[in-house]
């Protein structure tokens, strides 16, 4: 009986432990690629270890490539130009190619595996791009459901960004994931707090991200965070500006603001902000304060579903309507948006109708 | 079956008559997921006609060389997936080696399959069937075969399908499980030839 259990494990170990050894020999000698090098934008020069992904390889160099599923393939961000050396494009990266993209070598940078020396071709502003290690230096909730993190980095201790730009911030695994993500968030500090960057979060029931900042995240908690990104910043012209925002979509227009307060910016700027009630509204007294800094801002906040029992003097509305009383010589005009797709579509209709060119319009759509 | 089954008989049934997937209904989690596009189709296809056949044999080794003398049968299933997983790793390491070409075309579905019922099932079919050698590898190969025509009419019916209107409840897996149900049945048509 006993003789019996014995052979059993000692056959499974000896069965498993041979395996196990022939796939670690395997792995070293079949998979190794040794050292390969690949070319940046025709100007720098990685040597790297071969056999990794080359989104994986990247981070390891500190170059971060924007990916929100962490390497598995499944949500198409992680485009990069491979201009030599990563072989056909692969089934799996087929579904997040259009056809243009396949003719002009874009590829999926998780997909394609680093086995030779590669030439690739990537935004410079990727390496500006670093990972940082931060503590919540304060949580605050803006409404109901609109929470304000505040980060204080540690390593690197200071972040460099336009404001406008956009981080990414890891979720590690608990309930919700069984591996760390990554979402995306606008920065609502300006870029003179070089420490410190301020978030905020909306609550989307069940979303991995939200869920995990809502009601877990505490004071103290150590958090990571990479960036910047993305491409919404003010524009250097000295044209009027209309700022259109809805809920969360403040963030990115608060950091705009108070950069143009720490540079005295002058030109003419109208900010409307779309609300349901009162209970939506948040950082009122902050756009008043920057009113009487800028000299000439004004804060335009519109309700579209007040309470019966809000008391509200200002404009009543969909953002959509306000914008369209208020704003009437767009000659001079740009427009920053930001905030919800369905929001964002129906002011670019708008304003494209008043007659703004397409050029003169910005935005940043909250997925 | 009472007398042994000649070689061609078995390699005939598991195409058809018995066909793994239409038959017994594994391997399916695949065959919904990749069964969309022929050229996929065929790629998954051939991966699981090579991955059944190798395994097949190398279970058998396992099962009549190891098992069976140390009176160890009922570790077979166990024994069976671990034997599968470093079996289709190792080829996948391989063939990402030696030539490009077929890493895009088999091997990228190679860890795709080495959790897919289908092939565990063969491995175990041939035990219960008390084949021989040659006749496992036969049956091996022909399940791999039998599992591949299967996709590929399933990836036909499905492109076809594309501009069809099917109730929005029944779209995806639901209208395909429906398809394979008929095709099932069609197949089962197949058992008089035998």
């Amino acid at each position: 009986m006993v003789l019996s259990i014995l052979t059993a494990i000692g056959v499974m170990t000896a069965l498993s432990g041979g395996l196990a050894l022939l796939m670690v020999i395997a792995d070293a000698t079949i998979g190794r690629y040794g050292p390969c090098r690949i070319r940046i934008n025709d100007s720098r020069d990685l040597e790297v270890e071969g056999g990794q992904s080359l989104l994986s390889t990247l981070k390891n160099e500190q170059i971060f490539i924007p990916s929100a599923c962490g390497g598995r393939g499944s949500c198409g961000l992680c485009k990069v130009e491979v201009l030599s050396g990563a072989g056909a494009i692969l089934p799996t990266e087929l579904p997040w190619l259009t056809p243009d993209e396949q003719k002009r070598q874009i590829r999926l940078s998780c997909q394609v595996r680093v086995k030779r020396d590669l030439s690739i071709r990537i935004p410079e502003e990727l390496f500006n791009v670093h990972q940082y290690q931060a503590r919540v230096a304060g949580l605050r909730d803006l409404t109901y459901d609109i929470k304000e993190v505040r980060l204080q980095l540690l390593d690197p201790p200071a972040i460099d960004f336009k404001p406008g730009q956009y981080i990414q911030f890891e979720v590690p695994a608990y309930e919700l994931t069984d591996e760390p993500i990554y979402r995306a968030y606008s920065v609502a500090s300006g870029p003179d707090q070089h420490g410190e960057v301020e978030l905020e979060i909306r609550y989307v029931p069940n979303g991995i991200c939200t869920t995990y900042v809502h009601q877990h995240l505490k004071v103290g908690n150590t958090a990571t965070i990479n960036g910047p990104y993305g491409d919404f910043f003010l524009r250097d012209t000295n044209r009027d500006i209309l700022f259109i925002a809805g809920g969360s979509g403040m963030a990115p227009i608060k950091s705009i603001l108070s950069d143009m307060v720490h540079t005295k910016n002058p030109r003419r700027t109208r900010y409307c902000f779309g609300a349901k009630a009162i209970r939506d509204l948040f950082l009122v007294d902050e756009m008043r304060a920057i009113e009487k800094q800028l000299p000439d801002f004004k804060f335009i906040p519109c309700l579209s579903a007040p309470d019966t029992a809000d008391v509200w003097n200002g404009e009543r509305g969909l953002v959509t309507e306000v914008v369209d009383r208020t704003v009437t010589n767009l000659d001079n005009l740009e427009a920053y948006l930001c905030g919800s797709p369905l929001m964002i579509d129906a002011c670019v209709a708008l304003l494209k109708k008043k007659g703004l060119p397409e050029d003169r319009i910005f935005y940043d759509k909250f997925a | 079956m009472n007398e042994p089954a000649s070689l061609w008989t078995i390699l005939f049934a598991a195409i058809f008559t018995n066909n793994i997937l239409l038959a017994n209904y594994l391997g399916m989690c695949s065959f919904l997921a990749v069964s969309k596009e022929i050229k996929t189709s065929f790629g998954l296809g051939s991966a699981v006609v090579f991955v059944m056949t190798a395994t097949t044999a190398l279970n058998w080794f396992v099962y009549h060389h190891v098992l069976v003398p140390l009176n160890l049968v009922y570790l077979n299933v166990i024994v069976f997936i671990i034997v599968i997983a470093a079996f289709v790793q190792l080829v996948e390491l391989i063939i990402d080696r030696v030539s490009e070409t077929l890493y895009t075309a088999l091997g990228i579905f190679l860890p795709l399959i080495t959790v897919n019922c289908a092939i565990l099932g063969v491995s175990l079919f041939m035990i219960i069937r008390d084949y021989s050698f040659t006749q496992s590898v036969m049956y091996g190969l022909g399940s791999g075969i039998g599992w591949m025509v299967a996709i590929l009419a399933m990836a036909g019916i499905r492109q076809k399908m594309k501009r069809s209107r099917i109730p929005r409840g029944l779209e995806g897996a639901g209208i395909t499980l429906i398809i394979a149900g008929v095709m099932a049945l069609a197949f089962m048509g197949f058992n008089g030839i035998l």
